[in-house]
């Protein structure tokens, strides 16, 4: 077994009991002495950029649609996730804190993916709410405490990237003020997400750098149990709309029960119209296979309450993280009733 | 025609089973020691390449300082985009403790394996992970057994080794391969750090190449032994067929095609056997490899895996190497059936009576080989010449045995009294060319076994009495961090007899990764480190810090003269004064003046004591070091440091012995198989002298008499030839395998013990032969008469 598989263990939060058919990345685990979202609480910025020990998972989480200056399309992702064996800070290497990091880029023809690990308590990794700054290793988000202007940098073996992003709009709290519920069981995290980042910088692969610009969504969440028992995996659906609207859907699916499904339709001005199971409806219509598995990579979504009615399409069906964790997670392009990018996060899939 | 033809010269074999178990036994031992050999290099050497990214195991890019590296540094190259992982290292009662971060490890071959329960474990208590072999010398601690980690050897979290070992920072740091893209230099990042490539043990496929030689040549051995066999066997079987032969030729069927059908049978031979020699090849492999396995760890520190994996291209060497084999036995047999007149004359003698002249032939041959191996002592150089010298040798030898048999016996001709005694006498020299075979097999196993048993045997003794003399002192002590160093030299002072600190740096010395010893003044070093080289007054000069003393394996390897100077550190070099034995340690060493050193290097952490003390005051000063906060687990005591060393020397012959015994098995095979086929025929010789009056039973004691006899001469000629081959590996092929020369001691008892041995092989083999003679009826011995002969 190699130190990869071993993390595979460390993140999976409750060693022994890991199997990803039951729940991805053993999220759908008992919160034994973490700390819960309860329904009512509020945001306090900047604290709430920073992390949350006392709860059992969060991420800092972004993506970006990007168009070179070759006017082909990109994607970018920067993620770091922060996992607690207990609910507790700790400023020594045994620190029961853990961090990974994923930075990926696609492009047309080719996926990067890397990842990096760090124990908490080191430095090696972190975030801070004031000024902000999330890191592992040399990978880092920075920027205002408002997160209205970062600036992401993340490098590894094949590829690089460093971007600076302007945010347009207000952050935007999904469910009710930041409690996003996901399932019926009533499972929930801290969820708020800025969805109106603007873009410039830098890409550089093999071939070379490439100037880009386009726009970009962060996602913070942070939660202890944040999948019921039975859910397998997730869609997650992010579409930039060019009105300014942005929608962002997600679908988890379950096992044994229904499927539970969640969004947010944001106006342009940070106005949230959260969505009930039920109000959207997201088919696959192609399939590809990658790294042995079935990967639906085209989608009809229609959500008919905004009258949208759209395919999907990756920018490359094989945007592939092929980490310690694998999922597919890429950029895509929709056409219909309304033209525009998003992400695409698929997890679960076996 | 050809049908039948083939099916009356299969005839043979079923007429004599014992001759056709003889040659597929035969061919399939040799085989089987050929490709186990085989198989075990093959899977040491894939090993190798696996354990090449290994932690301290292969070549590796490593970040290191002078002194400590802060934690600080790793997280500034870690940030700054060096793909880093931090290592503490440190010793534990002789065990090498390895303090890693799974968090930023890279993909290693013996990696701890966490799962589980385990890795909560690892990180947060203290967790520690040793194989089955290294756990006890760890009682105290939660240890844990993991079967990946290398012999010696304790993997833990960094903070557990902090915490075990007192040290707050790493010892190096691994560089990951490939790093990013675009990294700052180092010099910007960690200006106190630099980039080296690490050979911690060596670069392990190198030093072991010796090694695997070493077996190789012992593989081909055996396989040559085996092939007397088979040769032997083809031979008889070809003499018996003669008028069968002749008989196939008068009908009508064509030399070339008699050929063939001989070189057809002989082909399906070698594929039973083949498949049967690969079969057990694979058998014996998995049987030695754990052995060699134990072996490889404790010379070198390799770790090579104790399970086997079965490999088709192995599979098929065993074959080709089965079909060389039978094609090399049979050549002679086949080039004289395609030249035989087609009416040449049926007569069944014994089978090889080779002439006088073809024995004094043979004999030159033999001497020539002795010349050549001569040759290559005084020329040679290498570790192949060294082989090929052995080689000539043996085979030298061999070839020269039936004449020293012929000769002896000659001369036994005439001490012998009585006429029983003259005709035993005339008798078995009448046998010599027809055991000549099986005998030279027999030469071969036991000098190899006197060889190489005096040479492992030599180096026991060496061994054993240079850790009396090296290892004077009473306790061993590492402290665990410099304040508790200073109280621990405090009470040393105070209580013991004598306080010796023990410091060590690393360095480079003639191009190699090398240890420097700083030493203080002592009369202990005097006493235990003898010099095998010294200029005149070493001791004072080296002390006095104008000269220093190298190992002999340093010595050897780069020729250094005694006052050469050597480059110890950039700008300090010293001249060498003496050279002092180092037995067990691949890496090349020097011992200098411990102030001059500290002088240099002034950072060297001062943990280690050695410590002199009345035997009876050793519990006490152990309790009042303990009292202090010094771990049980990090004083050491006198003997379980010896019991330690002599531990991994025994581990690294375990090989030798087995592949001895089993070459002895296939030598007395060998005379079975011989036995058995010249007892058939010798009948006309026994019929006359049972006539008169010599009753069965006392023939059938005469016979095993004969075999003893047989046995116990080649064991006379074995034995200088053995020395010889002892002298060869101590002198030369240890000095080029491992650097040291070793003086040769002589080990009567395990000679006795290997002429039973021998004597026993030759009456179980002379068993079955004689037991039939003691029961033969009396009828067939009265036939022997009436044949027209």
């Amino acid at each position: 077994m190699n130190v990869k598989a071993l993390l595979t263990l460390l993140f999976t939060l409750v060693a022994g009991s890991f199997s990803q058919a039951q729940s991805f990345a053993g999220l759908g685990e008992d919160a034994d002495g973490f700390a819960l979202p309860v329904l009512g609480d509020q945001f306090v910025f900047p604290e709430d950029h920073g992390p949350h020990p006392a709860f059992r998972i969060e991420w800092w989480y972004l993506t970006a649609n990007l168009i070179g200056a070759d006017g082909r399309d990109y994607g970018a992702q920067w993620t770091l996730f922060r996992s607690a064996r207990e609910p507790r800070a700790d400023a020594t290497w045994q620190s029961p804190q853990t961090w990974m990091g994923h930075a990926a880029l696609t492009t047309p023809e080719a996926h990067y993916a890397a990842e990096r690990f760090a124990r908490g308590g080191s430095g090696q990794a972190g975030a801070v709410a004031s000024p902000f700054a999330a890191w592992i290793d040399d990978w880092e988000m920075s920027g205002s405490d408002t997160l209205g202007e970062l600036r992401l940098t993340a490098r590894a073996g094949g590829f690089a990237y460093d971007l600076t992003l302007d945010a347009q709009g207000p952050l935007v709290f999904h469910g009710q003020d930041g409690h996003s519920v996901k399932s019926a069981e009533g499972q929930a995290s801290r969820y708020y997400s800025q969805p109106f980042y603007e873009v410039t910088g830098e890409i550089e692969t093999l071939a070379g750098p490439m100037q880009v610009t386009g726009t970009a969504w962060l996602d913070r969440e942070y939660s202890s149990q944040p999948l019921g028992r039975t859910q397998s995996g997730w869609d997650w659906f992010a579409f930039t709309f060019p009105d300014g609207h942005r929608l962002m859907a997600f679908e988890l699916r379950d096992s044994q029960n229904a499927d539970y499904q969640s969004g947010s339709w944001i106006a342009p001005d940070g106005r949230v119209t959260p969505l009930q199971p039920g109000d959207f409806e997201a088919e696959p219509n192609a399939w590809t296979d990658v790294d042995g598995r079935r990967i639906p990579t085209s989608w009809s979504f229609t959500y008919p309450a905004q009258g949208v009615d759209v395919e999907l399409t990756a920018v490359n069906p094989n945007a592939w993280n092929d980490l310690v964790f694998a999922y597919w997670e890429g950029p895509f392009r929709f056409s219909g009733t309304h033209n525009g990018t998003g992400y695409l996060e698929m997890t679960g899939y076996e | 025609m050809h049908r039948a033809a083939f099916l009356a010269l299969l005839s043979h074999w079923r007429r004599q089973p014992l001759q056709l178990i003889a040659l597929l036994f035969g061919l399939a031992a040799a085989t089987a020691l050929w490709t186990g050999v085989q198989a075990i290099n093959q899977e040491a050497r894939s090993s190798y390449d696996a354990a090449a990214s290994a932690l301290g195991q292969g070549t590796e890019q490593r970040l290191t300082g002078e002194g400590p590296i802060p934690r600080e540094t790793f997280i500034a190259l870690r940030r700054a985009g060096w793909l880093v992982s931090p290592v503490v290292e440190g010793q534990v009662n002789g065990v090498t403790l390895l303090g890693v971060d799974p968090f930023t490890l890279p993909p290693m071959a013996a990696s701890p394996n966490l799962q589980g329960d385990r890795l909560g474990a690892f990180l947060n208590n203290g967790l520690i992970l040793a194989n089955a072999d290294t756990a006890p010398a760890l009682a105290g601690y939660n240890v844990e057994t993991a079967a990946n980690i290398p012999d010696a050897q304790a993997t833990m979290d960094v903070t557990t080794a902090w915490e075990v070992l007192g040290k707050t920072g790493f010892d190096y740091l691994v560089v990951t391969s490939p790093q990013p893209m675009g990294l700052p230099p180092l010099t910007e990042v960690a200006p106190g750090l630099t980039q080296v490539t690490e050979e911690a043990a060596g670069d392990i496929a190198n030093l072991t190449r010796s090694f695997h030689l070493n077996l190789t040549a012992f593989g081909l051995l055996s396989f040559a032994v085996g092939l007397f066999i088979v040769h032997a066997a083809i031979g008889l079987a070809f003499e018996q067929r003669r008028s069968m032969f002749r008989t196939l030729r008068a009908l009508g069927l064509p030399a070339r095609n008699l050929t063939l059908l001989l070189a057809g049978e002989t082909a399906v031979f070698a594929l039973l056997a083949g498949a049967l020699g690969v079969v057990l090849g694979y058998g014996v492999a998995s049987m030695l490899l754990p052995g060699v396995a134990g072996t490889l760890r404790g010379l070198y520190g390799a770790s090579v895996p104790g399970s086997l994996t079965l490999d088709l291209s192995w599979v098929l060497s065993g074959f080709a190497i089965t079909f060389a084999g039978a094609s090399v036995a049979a050549a002679s047999s086949l080039w004289r059936v395609a030249t035989l007149p087609i009416l040449a004359p049926a007569r069944p003698r014994a089978w090889a009576m080779a002439s006088v002249r073809g024995r004094l032939l043979q004999a030159g041959a033999g001497a020539l080989l002795l010349v050549i191996s001569a040759v290559i002592i005084a020329q040679g150089e290498g570790l192949v010449a060294g082989f090929a010298m052995l080689g000539a040798l043996l085979f030298g030898a061999a070839l020269m045995l039936p004449f020293f048999l012929d000769l002896s016996l000659r001369a036994a001709a005439f001490v012998v009294r009585g006429v029983l005694g003259q005709w035993v006498v005339a008798d078995t020299r009448q046998q010599v060319p027809g055991m000549s075979l099986a005998l030279m097999a027999l030469l071969l196993a036991l000098a190899a076994n006197i060889g190489v048993g005096t040479m492992v045997s030599s180096f026991r003794a060496t061994f054993t009495g240079w850790l009396d003399q090296r290892l004077a002192s009473e306790l061993y002590l590492t402290a665990q961090t410099p304040a508790q160093a200073a109280a621990l030299e405090a009470l040393l002072d105070a209580e013991a007899d004598a306080t010796l600190p023990l410091r060590t740096a690393q360095a480079r010395l003639v191009g190699a990764p090398a240890a420097i010893l700083g030493v203080v003044d002592h009369v202990t070093y005097q006493q235990g480190w003898p010099l095998i080289e010294a200029a005149p007054d070493p001791w004072a000069r080296m002390n006095a810090g104008e000269g220093a003393f190298i190992n002999e394996q340093l010595w050897r390897r780069t020729g250094l003269a005694m006052g050469d100077r050597l480059e110890l550190l950039p700008g300090w070099s010293l001249p060498i004064v003496g050279v002092y034995t180092d037995y067990g340690n691949p890496e090349g060493q020097a011992m200098v003046a411990q102030p001059e050193l500290l002088a240099r290097v002034p950072d060297l952490s001062p943990l280690r004591y050695a410590a002199r003390v009345a035997p009876e005051r050793v519990e006490d000063l152990r309790k009042a070091a303990e009292a202090l906060g010094v771990p049980a687990g990090n004083i050491l005591d006198q003997a379980s440091v010896k019991r330690f060393s002599l531990d991994v020397f025994e581990r690294t012959f375990l090989v030798t012995g087995a592949l001895n015994v089993l070459t002895l098995g296939v030598a007395a095979i060998a005379i079975l198989a011989s036995l058995t086929t010249l007892a058939s025929m010798r009948l006309p010789q026994l019929a006359p002298v049972w006539a008169m009056g010599l009753t069965r039973a006392r023939l059938a004691r005469l016979e095993l008499l004969r075999a003893a006899l047989f046995a116990a001469l080649t064991f006379l000629f074995a034995l200088p030839l053995g020395l010889a081959v002892a002298w060869m590996l101590l002198s030369v092929v240890n000095v080029q395998a491992f650097g040291w020369k070793l003086p040769m001691l002589a080990f009567p008892v395990e000679w006795l013990r290997l002429l039973a041995l021998a004597l026993l092989a030759a009456l179980l083999a002379a068993a079955l032969p004689a037991w039939r003679l003691g029961r033969m009826a009396p009828s067939r011995l009265l036939k022997v008469f009436a044949d027209e002969r």
